[in-house]
């Protein structure tokens, strides 16, 4: 084995509660700097609330996870962006009435603070910051490959290419941690199959990634690592071929009975 | 074509003095303007950040007295035995402290009510106003209470090469209002058009995503309710000096709800919504007046308003802009919906 690289993402010992609900408890696990780990488990696991925590749109009821060493609680989305991490959401990847070259213009926005008065005035340094942003949203349409799309109206995209919005908008800020929301659900075969291409291609530029997927091929295809999760508990976590065989696992997902048949 | 579209416009506009003569046509050109001014400041708000201020005359009426007081002067006891005493100072010097404090109660409106979102900031804004009206009316050695604040002095302005100008006639008033609605209509395009208009499009789209983009919410918004009450503001001060008195009922609710017609029906979210839905509701009225009883006028005008909601759901500039626009894919509209859909998600 590798030895282990530098820790981007570390959660600990976080617990989630919803009034009496448990949604997550006592949740442990780490991703390094350049890995894809992926977090998997059945419907109602406590996925989509792990990774609420880490992007901080949910403030967890105990623990603490912390980023390159600073720790995330109480920080505010927008914080959270700054600090390198960025992620996609299942539902909402859009700004569904904005054309997909203006998507990436908003999702610019950290990087196009200039003085408001500037902007205004129409003066030289907000010009050039506006080109350079023009020129970088380009090159965002072009690492996703929706070039051909660019002038639509990002709402009337293909569920599969508003997911690539949805991806590129993350991009956007420049993140050294990109954290997926099950990408490619409502992809057919030969998107995911491009989509897990971008994903490596992402990776090989040196962003680490976090990953939420219920499709398991794709999952296994592309994982260092996975995390599997169950009822908010971590039950297995380890490689794809180890995890492809873990008795508990397999029960998760196919229930009881199915190691046996 | 667009700016070719909106140099056209200010042409014929300039031009309108040329061959009107008729003084009260001119005033209501005048009037119009202005409140031309306030819609689309509303605009600013309503179309680019999806918050409905249903109390935007407050903004407005603030504007209209602190330029009133500014150049008139007051003296007022205060508790304790404090005791404020102005003198007069120049209207245009009341022109720019009423964008001031009109635009710091904008941040304070915004400041209290963009913690939540939805049907809150509508509330406080209503509210708002109501409280400034109450104030207005009651605080007699201030205002005057409901005897009105009477002799405002005309705006005086300083031309290099011909020393003051003080603009008495209708004309010249004219001017004024088409030079401050040229203003305007700029910065709102100007704003829009930047990164801080590309956030607020965002906000109204997707505000989980403008979020996690790194959107900062409140400070975009309260900005916007800031820069948009600072123009209401000018616009008040505009009325106050040419109207040259000024009572408590500049503060009613029709006046808020004049500018939102003016905005809906132009089309919100659209820079020449504003202008074209104000010049419409702002001259009906006018051209009602010779051909029908007082009573039937409001019904015709409701009819107008009901007839082109119907017809163009969107608004008159945007529906026009998509029927003329060349065919692109669009998805349907989903802002049919005149007043703030958001709210209607938020608590449904």
């Amino acid at each position: 084995m590798m030895p282990a690289p530098a820790m981007a993402l570390r959660v600990e010992k976080v617990a989630v509660h919803f009034g009496g609900l448990v949604a997550l408890s006592d949740m442990n696990f780490t991703v390094g700097e350049g890995e894809i780990v992926s977090l998997i488990g059945p419907n109602g696991a406590g996925k989509t609330t792990a990774f609420n925590v880490v992007t901080g749109f949910l403030d967890p009821t105990r623990g603490a996870v912390s980023y390159r060493g600073t720790a995330l609680n109480g920080l505010k989305p927008y914080q959270i962006a700054d600090l390198g991490l960025a992620r996609t959401f299942q539902r909402t990847s859009v700004f569904p009435n904005d054309t997909v070259y203006d998507n990436l213009l908003v999702g610019l926005h950290r990087q196009g603070r200039v003085n408001l008065l500037e902007a205004i005035l129409g003066l030289p340094r907000a010009r050039s910051s506006e080109r350079r942003l023009r020129e970088r949203a380009s090159e965002l349409v072009e690492w996703v490959g929706l070039e051909r799309r660019a002038r639509d109206l990002a709402g009337s995209l293909s569920y599969g290419e508003q997911r690539l919005v949805g991806v590129a908008l993350a991009l956007a800020a420049e993140p050294s941690m990109l954290l997926l929301d099950e990408p490619v659900s409502g992809m057919n075969a030969s998107e995911t199959h491009t989509f897990v291409e971008l994903v490596r291609n992402i990776r090989d530029r040196g962003v680490t990634i976090l990953l939420v997927e219920h499709d398991m091929p794709m999952v296994m295809s592309v994982s260092d690592r996975i995390v599997v999760l169950n009822y908010g508990r971590i039950i297995a976590e380890g490689p794809p071929d180890v995890i492809r065989n873990d008795p508990a696992v397999i029960e998760a997902y196919l229930g009881q009975g199915a190691t046996r048949a | 074509m667009k700016s070719a579209i909106a140099i056209l416009t200010v042409v014929a506009f300039a031009s309108v003095p040329l061959w009107l003569r008729d003084p009260y046509l001119m005033n209501a050109l005048i009037t119009t303007g202005i409140f031309i001014i306030g819609a689309m400041s509303l605009n600013l708000l309503l179309g680019f950040t999806g918050q409905l201020s249903l109390g935007h005359i407050a903004f407005f009426g603030i504007g209209a007295y602190v330029s009133a007081l500014t150049s008139l002067g007051f003296d007022v006891g205060l508790p304790f035995g404090f005791r404020i005493v102005h003198d007069p100072w120049p209207p245009i010097v009341g022109f720019v402290l009423a964008i001031v404090v009109a635009g710091l109660c904008g941040y304070l409106v915004g400041l209290l009510s963009f913690r939540v979102r939805g049907a809150y900031f509508v509330i406080v804004t209503i509210s708002f106003a109501e409280v400034v009206r109450l104030v207005a009316l009651n605080w007699v050695e201030l205002t005057q209470g409901p005897l009105a604040l009477t002799n405002i002095p005309s705006i005086t302005i300083g031309l290099p090469g011909l020393g003051d100008l003080t603009l008495r006639t209708k004309l010249q008033n004219y001017y004024l209002v088409l030079a401050v609605a040229v203003v305007t209509y700029l910065l709102i395009s100007r704003l829009v058009h930047s990164h801080f208009g590309r956030a607020m499009r965002g906000l109204m789209e997707n505000e989980t995503l403008a979020v996690s983009v790194g959107i900062d919410v409140t400070k975009t918004l309260t900005l916007a309710a800031v820069i948009s009450a600072g123009i209401a503001g000018a616009a008040g001060s505009l009325y106050a000096h040419y109207i040259r008195i000024i009572d408590p009922e500049v503060f009613a609710f029709i006046n808020t709800v004049t500018m939102v017609i003016m905005v809906i029906t132009g089309g919100k979210g659209s820079l020449a919504g504003p202008v074209v839905g104000g010049m419409i509701f702002g001259l009906l009225p006018v051209f009602l007046r010779p051909i029908m009883a007082p009573e039937a006028q409001w019904i015709a005008y409701g009819g107008v308003l009901i007839g082109i909601l119907f017809v163009l759901p969107r608004g008159i500039v945007p529906s026009l802009a998509l029927r003329f626009a060349k065919p692109r894919k669009r998805i349907e509209p989903v802002t049919a919906v005149a007043f703030s859909e958001r709210d209607v998600k938020e608590h449904a």
